[in-house]
């Protein structure tokens, strides 16, 4: 018979945050017939009786300890992980998962320094023996592709010199390329792919603020209809705005 | 292979200095001196005379290179001396304000460096331009050249021998295709030349030769006028047999009236460190002379000591 302690620590080791394996292993490590009965009498969380009178285990318990263990698991996993393996996953899983997902690639893209960038298109080579670029080219399709690309395979100068005549002029650029989006997507637009994915970060803030005194918008706000290209300069120029939005909590686990 | 030859014992980087500081002194250049030290010196040497110069005479060595020379023979000097990625950055530099003649260079740099070296230039770029190298090709490219180049020089090629033969077959087929309806430069046509990795590309190129009976290249002769096309033909060949292609540069710079002395100074500088072994067989064999012959026959006086010594002519 199992002691009712141990039938609480059990009730406590498979429930909240975590799992802990060593008081699960000392229980149902001499587990015999009767035993194992009286755990499942005593744990009613994950077994219950059901019409013909058989315990069995609720569905829904097994998918949590599942999800339990799997935690766990990734917690393991990705605490160890060097910052570029885990990017160069998360840009992998991303892609996999299609355009819902390919936020995530702008996001690495543009959040990241120029080194931990090239960290993580190396650490994809390691794994995927592929590029991440030719990964990208040949799996998103029309509109995005040019940009995800051209994104991922930026490596902006860091340093804090800025042109203000560029930047004028580049932000009138922009502001033109909205004004047509009848005509043309701005995200087909060369100009304005070249602009966000070569130029520097500081770069890019000027060209921000230019766009601000002569639109009187933010180009955020402009680019309401626009999806990837608001994340790219929101994430390039007010990546602080980008963080506090909430995002799809458990994409990574 | 390499045609750099160096002594088996190498004076101490502050000798070096001393003897091309000399060699600076009185009445004119000793050239000589100076060919005898830097064309007999590899890329980790040379920087540490440079490091060494610079610290014991306050100066540069570039810069009183700069002083003290003048044209061809400054230029090999220079470009021999600077480390292979700043060199590159410097040529690509230099290229982009020479637009669009130029073009070329660019492409060259991208497609015959390793990835890895070729991300060392774009680090060198941004330490001496204080930029990025693919703004300012994006910025002085225009058109179909742009849609080329600004994703050649950031590309960041798997350099692993794996192929996918499926891919391959299937991406010959999309070539021939684009080819077939004259559009080169369709963003397929560019993605295939600009992302795969050079084994990728040479099974896929390979396939297109045996599955629709020409070489690509032979395809994309369909308009000889065309710039666009040769450029394309050029990246292609650099990407896949890139000897044929410095051959190519050489052949052209040495025969034309006069010599172009822009690219044999680029073509030998960039190369003696890497393929010119393998560059001179395929001179040799294309053009029955010797490419020692040829450049003898072609340039003179410094200019013609330095090339013929970084092409491993003459004793160590």
């Amino acid at each position: 018979m199992a002691h009712p302690a141990e039938v609480e620590v059990l009730n406590k080791a498979l429930s909240g945050i975590g799992v802990d394996e060593k008081s699960i292993i000392s229980i149902l490590g001499k587990s015999h017939h009767e035993h194992q009965r009286s755990i499942r009498k005593g744990c009613s969380k994950f077994f219950f009786e059901d019409e013909r009178q058989f315990e069995r285990w609720d569905d829904t318990a097994i998918k949590n300890l599942k999800l339990e263990f799997k935690r766990f698991k990734d917690a393991v996993v990705y605490s160890l992980m060097h910052p570029w393996e885990r990017d160069a996953r998360l840009l992998k899983k991303a892609l996999k998962k299609g355009p819902q997902q390919y936020y995530v690639i702008v996001e690495i893209a543009c959040t990241r320094s120029s080194d931990q960038l090239l960290g993580a298109r190396k650490a994809y080579h390691s794994l995927y023996d592929r590029s991440i670029e030719e990964d990208l080219a040949a799996h998103v399709k029309a509109s995005e592709r040019k940009l995800l690309v051209a994104l991922v395979s930026a490596y902006r100068y860091e340093g804090p010199k800025v042109k203000e005549d560029t930047a004028k002029s580049e932000a009138k650029a922009l502001l033109n390329a909205i004004k047509n989006a009848d005509k043309r997507k701005p995200i087909e637009d060369e100009e304005v792919i070249t602009i966000l994915t070569t130029r520097s970060k500081p770069h890019l803030r000027e060209v921000y603020e230019q766009y601000k005194k002569i639109s009187g918008n933010t180009i955020t706000q402009d680019l309401e209809a626009e999806m990837f290209l608001r994340e790219t300069i929101e994430c390039l120029c007010t990546p602080h705005t980008y963080f506090t939005k909430v995002r799809s909590p458990n994409f990574l686990f | 292979m390499a045609t750099l030859k160096v002594p088996t014992h190498v004076p101490a980087p502050s000798e070096d200095a001393e003897q091309l500081r000399k060699a600076f002194e009185g009445w004119g250049t000793n050239e000589q001196m100076i060919i005898d030290i830097l064309a007999h010196r590899n890329a980790a040497q040379r920087n540490l005379i440079r490091k060494t110069y610079g610290q014991t005479y306050g100066e540069d060595f570039l810069t009183s290179l700069d002083k003290e020379l003048s044209s061809d023979f400054e230029r090999a000097v220079l470009l021999f001396t600077l480390d292979p990625a700043e060199r590159d950055a410097y040529l690509a530099n230099e290229a982009t304000k020479r637009f669009p003649s130029s073009n070329w260079v660019i492409m060259e740099i991208a497609c015959t460096r390793s990835s890895h070296e070729l991300f060392n230039v774009r680090k060198a770029y941004h330490a001496r331009y204080k930029k990025s190298l693919e703004e300012d090709v994006a910025h002085h490219a225009t058109g179909d050249y742009r849609k080329l180049l600004v994703p050649l020089v950031s590309a960041f090629r798997y350099e692993g021998d794996e192929v996918n033969m499926t891919l391959a077959k299937s991406e010959a087929k999309i070539l021939h295709d684009k080819i077939s309806h004259k559009h080169y430069s369709d963003e397929e046509v560019i993605r295939i030349v600009t992302t795969r990795s050079k084994a990728q590309l040479n099974a896929t190129l390979n396939h297109y030769n045996t599955a629709f009976g020409n070489a690509i290249n032979k395809d994309l002769k369909a308009d000889p006028k065309d710039e666009f096309l040769k450029l394309l033909r050029a990246t292609i060949k650099c990407l896949t047999v890139p000897e044929k292609y410095f051959e190519k540069v050489l052949r052209q710079a040495i025969n034309r009236l006069g010599t172009d002395e822009w690219a044999l100074t680029r073509v030998v500088t960039t190369r003696a460190e890497v393929d010119m072994v393998r560059i001179k067989e395929e001179y040799q064999k294309r053009n029955s002379v010797t490419l020692e012959k040829a450049v003898a026959g072609d340039t003179s006086g410094d200019y013609e000591r330095m090339l013929l010594a970084l092409i491993g002519c003459g004793d160590v």
